[in-house]
C-alpha cells in the first residue's frame, strides 16, 4: 500500500525553464465530420496544476492528445513560449492515459523501460525504478507481472512511471479514476510536490473536490469549445457560464 | 498382421537400443531443422516486427505475401531453392546442392514466412494498444520494435515451435535439394519415405514413432506456453 509518511521529494531539479505561455489558436480537431475540438482559443500561463473538466465526450482527452503531439490538429495550432511543439519539447513531456498501458512485463521492468528509452542508464537508472516504486507503494510488488495489479495500483504504476521522467509538462487524464479515497489523496499530494519542484501540471479530472484542492486556474471544456477559463477561486465561487454551473452543481449538463 | 506386429517390435528394438543408423538420421535431422528454425527466427523476428512498426509504400501486399507464403508447399520451396542452387543457378558454384546446407537453406525458405507473418501479427496486436503510450515515451522505431518482439514472447515462441513442427516433419524440400543420400543428407522423412518404398518397414516405422513422439512434445510445449502466458497475464 501507499506509505502515508512516506518522503514526497522527488529526484533532481529542473534546470530548463518551463514552455510558457502555451498558447492555443483556433485548435480545431475533426474525426468523422464530427468537430471534435472546434476552435480553441486559449492561454495557459500558469506554471501551477492547469485542471481541465468538462462531461463526458466534451473532448478532454482529444485535447491533452493535441497538446502532448500525439495527433495533430486538423486546423490551428498550439505555441509553447512562442515556438511550436518540438522533438525537444515532446521529451520533456509525459502523459498518463485514461486507459493505463502497461508493457506484459513486470512492474519495475515498466519504469525501466520508459527510463531507458529516455537513455538513462546504470545506477541513476536503478535509483529512479526504486524511487518510483516507493513513490506508487509498489516496492513489495516489483517484481510482479505489471498486467496482474489492480486497476488503482495499475493507476499509480503509470503515474509513478510518468514521474521517474522527471519531465517539465506532465499530462493527467483522470489519474485517480478508479483510486480509493485515501490513494487519490496521495496522489493529490505527489502532483502539488510535482508541481512544487516546478514541474506543469495539466489535468483533466471529473472530481470537483479534486479540482478545487489542485487547481491554479480551470478550463471548462463543452462540446469541443473552451466555453470558460478563470483562476480556480473565481472559477469555483463565480462560475461565468450557466453550463458551468450546472456541471458544478451536479446537474446534467448537455 | 502378423508381419505388421513383427517390424513393430522390431522398431521398437531400434528405439531401445539407440539403433546407430536411427540415431544419426535423428541427429542430422535435428542439426538441420534446428539451424534452419534459428535463422528463421532472427529473419521473421526482424521481418514481422518491421512489418508492424515501419509505414512504407507496398507494407500491405508484403504482409498479404508473406501470409500467403505461410501455405508454401516444400516441393516448391524445395524446387526454388532447387534451382538456385543447381550448377545452372546463380548460386551453383557455391556446390552446396545435395548437402545438409541446401537442407537448411530449403527450410529456412519455408520456415521464414510462418515465423514472419505469426510476428507481424502479433506485433500488430500490441502496437495497437501500446502505440500512444510509445510515442509518449519517445520510442524510436528501432525501440518500439524491440519492446514489441520483448512483449510479444510467449506469442513468438509459439510462432517458433510451430515453425520447428513444420520444418521437421516436411519431407518435399529436403528431397529435392538433399537428395537422400545415406550417411550424408538423410533425414528422418526422406528415409521414413525411402525405407517404406524398399520394404524395409521396421526402419520407417521406428523413425515414424520418433518423428511423432517429437511431434507431440512440440505440442505439449506449445500448450504450456500458452498456459503459462495466460496466467502472468502476458498473452
Ligand atoms: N479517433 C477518433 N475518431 C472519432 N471520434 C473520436 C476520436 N477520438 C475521440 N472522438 C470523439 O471525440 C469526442 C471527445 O472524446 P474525448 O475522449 O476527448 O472525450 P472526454 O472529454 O475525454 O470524455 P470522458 O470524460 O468520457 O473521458 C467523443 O465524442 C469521441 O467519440
Ligand atoms: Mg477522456
Amino acid at each position: 500500500m501507499l506509505d502515508p509518511v512516506a518522503k514526497l521529494q522527488g529526484i533532481g531539479g529542473r534546470t530548463v525553464g518551463l514552455p510558457l505561455p502555451i498558447e492555443l489558436k483556433r485548435l480545431t480537431f475533426e474525426r468523422g465530420g464530427k468537430r471534435v475540438i472546434d476552435g480553441i482559443d486559449l492561454v495557459i500561463d500558469s506554471n501551477r496544476v492547469t485542471v481541465i473538466m468538462g462531461p463526458n465526450g466534451a473532448g478532454k482527452s482529444v485535447l491533452l492528445r493535441l497538446l502532448h503531439g500525439l495527433i495533430a490538429p486538423t486546423a490551428g495550432r498550439i505555441m509553447w513560449a512562442g515556438r511550436p511543439l518540438d522533438p525537444a519539447l515532446t521529451r520533456r513531456q509525459a502523459m498518463v492515459f485514461q486507459r493505463p498501458v502497461l508493457l506484459r512485463r513486470s512492474v519495475a521492468a515498466n519504469v525501466s523501460h520508459a527510463l531507458g528509452l529516455r537513455g538513462i542508464k546504470g545506477p541513476e537508472r536503478s535509483q529512479r525504478v526504486a524511487e518510483a516504486l516507493r513513490l506508487a507503494g509498489l516496492e513489495e510488488h516489483a517484481a510482479t507481472p505489471a498486467r496482474v495489479l489492480s486497476g488503482g495500483e495499475q493507476q499509480r504504476l503509470c503515474l509513478a512511471r510518468a514521474l521517474s521522467l522527471e519531465p517539465n509538462v506532465l499530462f493527467l487524464d483522470e489519474p485517480t479514476s478508479s483510486l480509493d479515497p485515501a490513494s487519490a489523496l496521495l496522489i493529490e499530494r505527489l502532483l502539488l510536490d510535482a508541481q512544487r519542484r516546478g514541474i506543469k501540471v495539466i489535468l483533466v479530472t471529473h472530481d470537483v473536490g479534486q479540482a478545487q484542492r489542485l487547481a491554479d486556474d480551470v478550463v471548462f471544456l463543452m462540446h469541443g469549445r473552451a466555453i470558460e477559463h478563470q483562476n480556480a477561486e473565481s472559477f469555483f465561487t463565480n462560475p461565468l457560464n450557466e453550463s458551468t454551473r450546472a456541471y458544478l452543481r451536479g446537474g446534467l449538463v448537455l | 498382421m502378423a508381419d505388421f506386429i513383427d517390424a513393430f517390435q522390431t522398431a521398437l528394438g531400434l528405439i531401445v537400443t539407440l539403433n546407430h543408423d536411427l540415431v544419426e538420421i535423428l541427429l542430422l535431422s535435428l542439426k538441420v531443422s534446428l539451424t534452419a528454425v534459428v535463422i528463421a527466427s532472427v529473419l521473421g523476428f526482424a521481418i514481422g516486427g518491421a512489418l508492424a512498426v515501419v509505414r512504407f509504400p507496398g507494407r500491405g501486399a508484403v504482409s498479404a505475401i508473406l501470409s500467403a507464403l505461410m501455405g508454401l508447399p516444400p516441393v516448391v520451396a524445395g524446387l526454388f531453392v532447387y534451382l538456385l542452387l543447381s550448377n545452372a543457378g546463380p548460386l551453383g558454384v557455391l556446390q552446396l546442392l545435395y548437402t545438409p546446407t541446401a537442407m537448411i537453406i530449403a527450410q529456412v525458405v519455408l520456415v521464414t514466412p510462418i515465423i514472419g507473418a505469426l510476428t507481424r501479427q502479433a506485433c500488430e496486436d500490441l502496437l495497437e494498444e501500446y502505440d500512444e503510450q510509445l510515442r509518449s515515451l519517445g520510442a524510436s522505431p528501432t525501440a518500439t520494435i524491440v519492446t514489441l518482439l520483448w512483449d510479444g514472447r510467449y506469442r513468438l515462441i509459439t510462432a517458433v515451435l510451430a515453425g520447428f513442427g513444420r520444418a521437421i516433419a516436411e519431407v518435399g524440400a529436403v528431397m529435392i535439394v538433399g537428395g537422400n543420400i545415406d550417411h550424408v543428407t538423410r533425414t528422418m522423412t526422406t528415409a521414413i519415405a525411402l525405407e517404406t518404398s524398399k520394404g524395409n518397414i521396421a526402419l520407417a516405422l521406428a523413425l515414424g514413432l520418433v518423428l511423432l513422439t517429437i511431434a507431440f512434445a512440440v505440442n505439449a510445449a506449445l500448450v504450456s506456453v500458452q498456459r503459462l502466458a495466460k496466467r502472468l497475464a502476458y498473452a
